[in-house]
């Protein structure tokens, strides 16, 4: 049945969202290892730090969206690969423990050594992460994740030449998504200096990466016959054109500085190498199985569909909301306009205290009664919102705030 | 079609795994650092909307420097919650390959919602954070509401997979395999979801008050108590004040629930071994495999508590062989400090509750603010606690009377290798944590220099 494939097809969004988002995120870090040190490299490192400190955790999550979306639609291709390839997923868990951590550090270093120290952490998990997660795909891809709890290698499934190649690749997708993407932003924000900077390592990157692909290529060919010959001459061939094609048309679009372009034909060139290893793949999420005999049953994957278009709903607006202030320049460094005017500047928050207290107490009452006294289901369900009402009420009847702000130590007369 | 009947039947097989207990205490590791960062995930962002409410409301600075203070320390728990959340992810297959394998059909949907509630906690802490003076005020308010919504959305979607882990339903099992799949009703027709959601939430407005709390309870102590402190303190401990009487209510509900639904789990929560008719309630001790030894015996008090009967039947540990008893200390124990906790707050917020109704005043005791400085802490170790009664009172079961912890777990290697290493880190980022929090305390206020003269003069 074709339903059975669908949150394969979620997954797979997922999945080039995460690369073409996250990836840039990992690839500022690198691009921040490599900064070298001096008044410059501190302004290529801030301004990579500015750049994804809005959206990271945004674009992190569509890993989680993969991760959960799997093992609810095809629970067995989840825990195979999950206990096969247990190693590298274990490094990628530490690495985006040690990125996350970092991050949130960063908001309180002082003194420029406490700053590197932590960003070194950041960095070096920024390179971790995507090579352990791009290994672990070299070894689905390369039909090394057999059926069964941690039935295959746990050495040789993500130590081989294409989890290597992957790996690699994945590294330097990311370095080139980065470089683009910030050489954008620098542009946007009026910075000739760091434009040209980061001018330069898209153009390095690209040709770089370019070149690693078209190498990886011979790689596959030799270590993964199968899914190398799939990708060359048959249904992935049309992905990989479209990524050759993307990726020279990036290079050229970044040659003219016409940002923004490039930054949609580079996220393109990556999500169609993606796209080109799914469609290499089909019908085989795992060697000898296929999306039919690995999908959950129908109740299932209709519940994970709702969900999913449901959430969708929700996640695309938010998402344009977010990364419109971004791009837009809304949350630039210089864009601080001082505090807003609220609504109701002098006004005190006044209310009936004594009622409140009353209606408070009053709930506690019936709360107990409904809670504990009675034992049908309705009225626990009714305790419980009298309970909520109880705290609200009560919060607003002891108007702590007011109270400390009115006086100091001694009695009040409100 | 025959194929995919032939791999269906073949579900991941149980393994031999030597190190099941050490897989079974990284995952426990895994939640119990994750845990208290969901309570800010719950409570957290509605307390600081309502400091930023009271600021559009009144035009105070106070309330402004304030939230955005707060906020600061919502982003850092909140990357933290992202990367801790995110282990315990991966922890799913990592660890548990056969679970996930064998019934994430059944569960799995709950985190596919729950990734979604996720997606926009993260994109609106994103802007919530980053709009600080770059959004009209309004809109700034109105950029923090999802958040509080995200918060409460998740953890219900989590909360339903383990209440169903604990009262599984929604499916069949046939020849070891889960058929007849409704995932809907698994999640959210169970009956056992209701109260451990409700005694969650409550608990994540207990740990955040009360943690607040006993920061700003600190600084009075040190003679910092100017009128940012008194704001700082007074909205937080309120907050816990009025959950913590009705966290004790809840939770007597919730141990009727398990009374019910869970008897050997309320036998190891007691330690009774035998089937009783009026069983006592017993306080302290120590369950030596028959018995309470030196604990303080409630007559009849175990059998009124959880059925309402002072001659109700309680069921014991024998109604199960041995070797299928949780660890009967460790439940007890865990137990009897989250009811000790649960009451030390419950008189803490009372007496606050009364002097604030009586005397329209924070209490002045300095014992009052070294019991809320003690009691912030304490309410971490009373959620950790009542964790491990939930989970490990759950075992041998991962999927309860369905599936042994010891057919969910991997085959991989390594486990004391990814234990140690995972121990090792996340020492790391708790000392990280703190070492924020408190660079982020230590950053001077930025309340502007018409504050109010006197209470200037008093903070320093």
């Amino acid at each position: 049945m074709q339903f059975d494939g669908v949150p394969l097809d979620f997954i797979l969004i997922g999945l080039v969202l995460y690369t073409v988002l996250a990836g840039a995120d990992f690839g500022a870090g690198l691009w921040q290892l490599l900064a070298g040190r001096g008044p410059t490299a501190e302004r290529v490192r801030d301004h990579a730090h500015h750049a994804i400190a809005p959206v990271w955790e945004a674009n992190h999550v569509w890993l989680v969206f993969v991760l959960t979306v799997t093992w609810t639609a095809y629970p067995i291709a989840f825990g195979s690969i999950a206990s096969t390839l247990s190693v590298p997923l274990f490094i990628a868990a530490i690495g985006i423990i040690f990125r996350g951590a970092s991050y949130a550090l960063q908001a309180g270093v002082s003194g420029p050594h406490e700053r590197r120290v932590v960003e070194n952490v950041f960095a070096l998990s920024s390179i971790l992460t995507p090579f352990a997660l791009g290994a672990a795909v070299g070894g689905i891809a390369s039909a090394r994740v057999p059926v069964g709890n941690a039935a295959g290698n746990l050495w040789s499934s993500w130590l081989n030449p294409t989890s290597n190649l992957v790996g690699v690749l994945a590294v330097a997708l990311s370095a080139f998504l980065a470089a683009v993407y910030l050489c954008a932003d620098a542009h946007r924000l009026g910075e000739p200096d760091l434009e040209r900077s980061f001018r330069r390592r898209a153009l390095v990157s690209g040709m770089v990466t370019g070149a690693l692909a078209i190498a990886g290529l011979a790689v596959l060919r030799a270590d993964a016959p199968v899914l190398g010959h799939r990708l060359i001459a048959g249904p992935g061939l049309p992905a990989i054109v479209v990524s050759v094609l993307a990726g020279l048309g990036t290079l050229l679009l970044v040659w003219r500085r016409r940002y923004g372009e490039a930054r949609v034909s580079a996220a393109l060139a990556v999500a169609a190498i993606v796209v080109g290893w799914a469609l290499a793949q089909r019908p085989n999420i795992l060697p000898g199985l296929t999306v039919q005999q690995a999908a959950a049953p129908t109740d299932t994957l209709i519940g994970v569909v709702v969900a999913v278009l449901a959430g969708a709903v929700i996640l695309f607006p938010s998402l344009a909301l977010l990364f419109s202030f971004v791009l837009g320049g809304r949350f630039d460094p210089d864009r601080a306009t001082g505090a807003g005017v609220p609504i109701g500047r002098g006004r005190r928050v006044s209310g009936n205290r004594g009622f409140a207290g009353r209606v408070a107490a009053a709930l506690a009452i019936a709360g107990t009664g409904l809670l504990t006294v009675a034992s049908a289901e309705w009225a626990h369900a009714l305790g419980v919102a009298c309970f909520a009402g109880f705290v609200v009420a009560g919060f607003h009847a002891a108007a702590p705030a007011e109270v400390v702000a009115a006086d100091t130590d001694g009695p009040s007369g409100r | 079609m025959r194929l995919s009947a032939l791999v269906t039947e073949l579900p991941l097989p149980p393994v031999v795994q030597t190190y099941l207990d050490q897989a079974r205490q990284m995952q426990a590791l895994s939640f119990a650092v994750h845990i208290p960062l969901v309570c800010f995930g719950i409570a957290f962002p509605t307390m600081v909307l309502v400091v930023e409410w009271l600021y559009l409301h009144t035009g105070d600075e106070l309330y402004r420097v304030l939230a955005r203070r707060w906020t600061r320390v919502m982003a850092a728990l909140f990357a933290v919650g992202v990367i801790t959340g995110t282990i315990l992810s991966f922890e799913m297959g990592l660890l548990w390959p056969a679970f996930t394998a064998d019934f994430g059909s059944v569960f799995g949907l709950g985190f596919a919602i729950e990734g979604f509630s996720f997606f926009v906690e993260a994109i609106f802490i994103g802007i919530y954070v980053y709009g600080w003076n770059r959004l009209s005020a309004q809109a700034h308010f109105a950029t923090g509401i999802p958040i509080a919504i995200a918060g409460i959305i998740g953890s219900f979607m989590v909360i339903s997979v383990n209440a169903w882990m604990n009262h599984p339903g929604g499916f069949t099992v046939r020849d070891g395999k889960a058929v007849d799949v409704h995932p809907v009703q698994a999640l959210f027709g169970n009956t056992y979801l209701w109260h451990e959601l409700v005694h969650m939430y409550v608990a994540g407005y207990l740990v955040v008050g009360f943690l607040l709390a006993s920061v700003y309870g600190v600084s009075r102590l040190r003679g910092r108590w100017g009128r940012y402190e008194r704001t700082a303190f007074a909205i937080p401990v309120t907050v816990g004040a009025l959950a913590a009487p009705v966290q004790v209510l809840v939770g007597d509900w919730a141990g009727r629930e398990v009374a019910q639904d869970q008897p050997v789990k309320l036998a190891a929560i007691e330690g009774l071994a035998d089937t009783t008719r009026g069983a006592a309630l017993h306080m302290l001790g120590w369950f030596n495999g028959s018995g309470i030894e030196y604990g303080v015996a409630i007559p009849k008090g175990l059998s009124l508590i959880a059925f309402h009967n002072v001659d109700a039947v309680v069921a014991g540990l024998n109604t199960v062989p041995r070797a299928d008893w949780p660890i009967v200390n460790v439940v007890r124990l865990c137990f009897q400090a989250m009811v000790g906790i649960g009451s030390l707050l419950a008189i803490i917020g009372v007496f606050y509750l009364v002097v604030r109704v009586r005397r329209h005043r924070l209490p002045v005791s300095a014992w009052f603010y070294r019991a809320v400085g003690v009691a912030g802490p304490l309410s971490i170790v009373a959620l950790i606690c009542g964790w491990v009664v939930t989970e490990v009172g759950r075992q041998p079961w991962v999927v309860y009377g369905t599936m042994r912890t010891s057919a969910a777990v991997t085959g991989a290697s390594g486990i004391p290798v990814g234990y140690g290493t995972l121990l090792l880190v996340y020492a790391g980022v708790v000392v990280a944590v703190v070492w924020i929090l408190r660079r982020l305390a230590a950053a001077p206020l930025e309340l502007p220099p018409e504050a109010p003269a006197p209470t200037m003069a008093q903070r320093r």
